[in-house]
């Protein structure tokens, strides 16, 4: 099985570079057609909201400290938006609550 | 000039780095934990990771090896499953800049994780390529210690710790995308529009059947594509980006 296992893997990764590759060099210009441009100025805000909720209420052991972490992260980003004490506040709201479940 | 510049993105990128590495410690656990579980050497499991860095696609990666199945099926597996990345390399070509050496998108591509391309996104004006391997100096090593320690330790994280590093990835995509929303009503009401439908897609009778990267597609292009309908982006906005 070993050796499979690295073609395998060389497969996946061949597949995933070259999903995130090509259109990082395909795409050379800037699109002027004010669809398209839109389009991919809104991608990274969709697919983000997307990913985020509802994943981060099943990403602790409870709900609980999930909406814990979930509040915190929306509040604190609300009032400063660094990432790393957004990040941070979200992980220590989480702990702070677990502690008491 | 250009080169203290580039200096000062690259540690910019590392700062920006740190919470990803730490979210990403968590999530590479469970991904060595799985990896174990179906019989990958802690080194394959961390070969792996520092070829794909892709978690769902990870996942899947490892679901096809141990059904042995053929490599053809890896391979559209993998691009079923990965396929969000086409559209956030597609939004990230629009942030580099014409004046970056073109070799620089060989490397960049290697790097474009949802949360690398998360930060990336939230420049404003162009992308220094810098900026992002200063990220990815800290955040992939991390990915391949998690996976490595998880694959040959299983979780040695307390679980309340694990529990809250977990949310660190989810914090840092609230951090990128509410402030500018805040800014914004329309980038608002998408977002929280965009938060409605992936919570309906997860509970909803049929929707629920479809999996996690089909579902992000699907509503990334609905979603962003009736955006730009509704409000195409104006030129002063293009600007105050640049």
């Amino acid at each position: 099985m070993n050796n499979s296992v690295y073609l395998y893997i060389l497969t996946a990764a061949a597949v995933i570079y070259l999903i995130r590759m090509l259109p990082l060099t395909l795409i050379k210009k800037e699109i002027r057609n004010p669809f398209l441009k839109s389009f991919l100025y809104y991608v990274p805000y969709v697919t983000l909201a997307v990913m985020t909720f509802p994943a981060i209420l099943s990403a602790t052991s409870s709900p609980i400290s999930a909406w814990a972490g979930f509040l915190a992260g929306v509040i604190i980003a609300y009032l400063d938006g660094n990432l790393f004490r957004v990040s941070l506040g979200a992980c220590a709201a989480v702990f702070l609550v677990s502690l008491f479940l | 000039m250009e080169g203290k510049n580039n200096r000062q993105e690259f540690i910019q990128g590392m700062q920006a780095g740190i919470p990803i590495g730490m979210g990403y410690l968590a999530v590479a656990f469970t991904l060595g934990i799985t990896a174990r579980s179906i019989g990958l050497t802690p080194i394959q499991a961390t070969v792996m990771s520092f070829a794909c860095h892709a978690s769902a696609g990870q996942f899947a990666a490892m679901n096809i090896i141990v059904s042995s199945a053929g490599f053809l099926e890896m391979a559209v597996t993998s691009l079923i499953v990965n396929l969000r990345y086409l559209l956030l390399s597609s939004s990230l070509s629009q942030k580099i800049s014409s004046k970056t050496p073109f070799f620089h998108r060989f490397i960049m591509a290697f790097f474009v994780t949802d949360e690398i391309f998360g930060i990336s996104a939230a420049r404003t004006g162009y992308v220094n390529p810098f900026y992002m391997y200063g990220a990815a100096l800290i955040a992939a090593p991390s990915w391949e210690l998690g996976t490595f320690l998880g694959a040959s330790l299983g979780s040695i994280l307390p679980v309340s710790i694990g529990n809250a590093m977990n949310v660190a990835l989810y914090g840092m995509f609230l951090a990128i995308i509410i402030p500018p929303a805040r800014k914004n009503r329309f980038l608002a009401g998408l977002v929280l529009l965009s938060m409605a439908a992936s919570l309906l897609f997860s509970v909803a009778p049929v929707l629920s059947q479809i999996s996690e990267g089909i579902r992000i597609i699907i509503l990334t292009v609905v979603i962003a594509g009736l955006a730009a309908v509704l409000r195409p982006i104006k030129p002063e906005e293009e600007k105050s980006d640049e």
